[in-house]
């Protein structure tokens, strides 16, 4: 890829080779031109203007200092408006910063604007928006495909070159799967490395902030610097942050890859299992032991994921109701109308579904069926994966069942559309670290991905595995 | 049929989402598809398996008990539709 990476950009800023409004310049130059995509729900030329004039006047080093990054808008930003991609919080300006955005703006990084999204996350094409569809900005011309989601928004901005980094919010493959789709490196970390501070919340028990990037090096860089304990999450992990991006280290002699057999599904296209294979035989030459495992309860993800995340969400969204935030309904004769109007105006029809879906399986009489069903199934899972890990270092897999489809593609049929989170949602549900980098083509010539999984908080296994296979494939 | 018409009006009315009659019938619809794809966990034996509610390996920690005040009431209400007097105002509930 000729794209400048955010390692080599760095590097350019420390040797004044270039300025940082000279870069940034660049970039805003490249948004304009490439509007056409509905990348961004909020951008303001304007913003990032004054953003940079701040930087010029600040001497202190910084090690972001300059780096223009795209924020996922489910992450609340004081300097700009933050609508989730729905009507419901079209007009809501936080007070706040979230966790994630302070640590990049304490590092000195400049916010090219907010990405377009699926509705609170829930989606996999980002056609739930209420601010209209992204397209993949790798579509020919009158066939626009998908950028995947929910965080297409992001991934397109990384994939058309519009910032050297964006953040994202994977609940069950929201960045990895549209990494896939778009061509980039996107990470999910382990559940709890993050804060969730200040991120709009979906379903808590799996919502995990991560970054895309161009590449593997620049996504180890960006990760170490949203990652961190805060208390203002009751999940948020204390341990210490490794410097990933030191510690990268390529020779993966002697290791063991697991494969799980269970990701060999009927009716995965040819092409995904032969990137897989060849994937493999790249890790085979670089010395790493092949290890057959097994996730006996893989099938069962989907159905736990679409019982466990309705049900979070349904509680989650009961706080936009018209009073604290946000759009309310002009239809208020009484308080319940006026709750019942503002949610029945303000939601989308997938947000909606997932809502009702959610309400049903936690009322009285079905709560032990569905609800404590899944999570005892979501148990299964999670034990799957820890036994697999007593056996190998690190998991390789595809990272979606398919390339990019068609924009508006799969929109009549959920469960269809839900099949796109296919090999991404049982690592979520175990709140275990996946990447997914870019690795072949399909016959379209568009790009398929490669996940690799690794332990809690084992991060640094799983930028190793990945950086080795990317170096391979280059 | 595990959703009729009498649930998705008691399902919509718990969420304080108003359904119009067609709007009904299509989450009808969708809901009783994704029930009946869900059923398929009934196949897994669960007995003696705890639910799972928190994945996170690592110990939370406990924070100080000591009071902060990190937001003032002006800045609460700044996104407020509507308010009052310092409070947020919604339509008249006691006539």
């Amino acid at each position: 890829m000729s794209k400048s990476s955010l390692k080599q950009t760095l590097k350019d800023l420390d040797s004044k080779k270039i300025s940082i409004r000279e870069l940034n310049q660049d970039n805003l130059k490249r948004i304009k031109e490439k509007d056409n995509l509905n990348v961004f729900i909020h951008f303001s030329e304007e913003n990032v203007l004054k953003q940079i004039d701040n930087l010029e006047k600040d001497n202190s080093a910084k090690k972001l200092k300059g780096i223009p990054i795209a924020i996922k808008d489910l992450f609340c930003t004081k300097s700009m408006p933050t609508t989730a991609a729905s009507k419901i919080l079209e007009n809501f300006n936080p007070t706040y910063e979230s966790f994630v955005t302070q640590k990049l703006l304490d590092e000195g990084s400049i916010f090219v604007g907010k990405t377009n999204l699926d509705e609170f996350a829930m989606g996999s094409a980002t056609n739930t928006s209420f601010f209209g569809n992204t397209i993949n900005p790798l579509s020919k011309e009158n066939e626009p495909l998908a950028p995947g989601g929910s965080s297409g928004g992001s991934a397109a901005a990384v994939a058309a070159d519009l910032c050297l980094g964006a953040t994202g919010t994977d609940t069950g493959g929201s960045i990895r799967q549209p990494a896939s789709f778009c061509g980039v490196v996107g990470i999910k970390p382990t559940y709890g490395l993050c804060s969730r501070w200040g991120i709009a919340a979906f379903a808590s028990s799996l919502d995990q902030a991560g970054i895309f990037s161009h590449n593997v090096e620049d996504a180890s860089i960006l990760l170490q610097s949203i990652a961190g304990f805060d208390q203002r999450d009751s999940t948020s992990a204390k341990i210490d942050i490794p410097n990933y991006f030191e510690n990268l280290d390529d020779d993966l002699n002697g290791k063991t890859v697991g494969i799980p057999k269970e990701y060999s599904i009927d009716g995965t296209p040819m092409e995904i299992s032969q990137i897989w294979e060849d994937a493999i035989k790249v890790l085979e030459k670089k010395g790493v032991k092949i290890k057959n495992i097994s996730l006996p309860h893989t099938k069962y993800a989907l159905p736990t994921y679409y019982i466990i995340a309705p049900a979070e969400a349904s509680s989650n969204l009961a706080r936009y109701d018209g009073v604290k935030y946000g759009f309310r309904s002009e239809e208020i004769d009484s308080l319940d109308e006026m709750y019942e109007n503002t949610r029945a105006q303000g939601f989308g029809r997938e947000v909606k579904r997932r809502i009702l879906i959610g309400t049903y399986v936690l009322s009285a009489g079905y709560y032990d069926a569905y609800y404590l069903k899944a999570q005892k199934v979501r148990k299964l899972i999670a034990d799957d994966f820890n036994k697999a890990f007593k056996e190998c270092d690190f998991i390789v897999t595809p990272t979606a069942p398919s390339a990019a489809f068609p924009l508006n593609e799969k929109q009549n049929d959920p469960i269809k559309m839900y099949l796109n989170d296919v090999f991404t949602v049982p690592a979520s549900l175990a709140g275990l670290p996946g990447i997914s980098i870019p690795f072949g083509k399909d016959k379209n010539n568009l790009p398929l991905g490669i996940q690799i999984l690794g332990k809690h908080f084992d991060e640094q296994q799983v930028f190793n595995a990945a950086v080795s296979l990317e170096r391979s494939y280059e | 049929m595990k959703i009729d018409k009498n649930t998705i009006n008691k399902i919509a009315r718990l969420s304080r989402i108003k359904l119009d009659d067609k709007e009904s019938e299509d989450y009808i619809k969708d809901l009783n598809s994704i029930l009946d794809w869900v059923e398929q966990l009934n196949e897994v034996n669960t007995e003696n398996v705890e639910p799972l509610s928190n994945i996170s390996s690592s110990i939370l920690p406990k924070r100080e008990d000591v009071s902060n005040d990190t937001n003032s009431s002006e800045e609460i209400l700044e996104n407020a539709p509507d308010k009052l007097e310092g409070f947020f105002a919604v339509p008249k509930v006691v006539e």
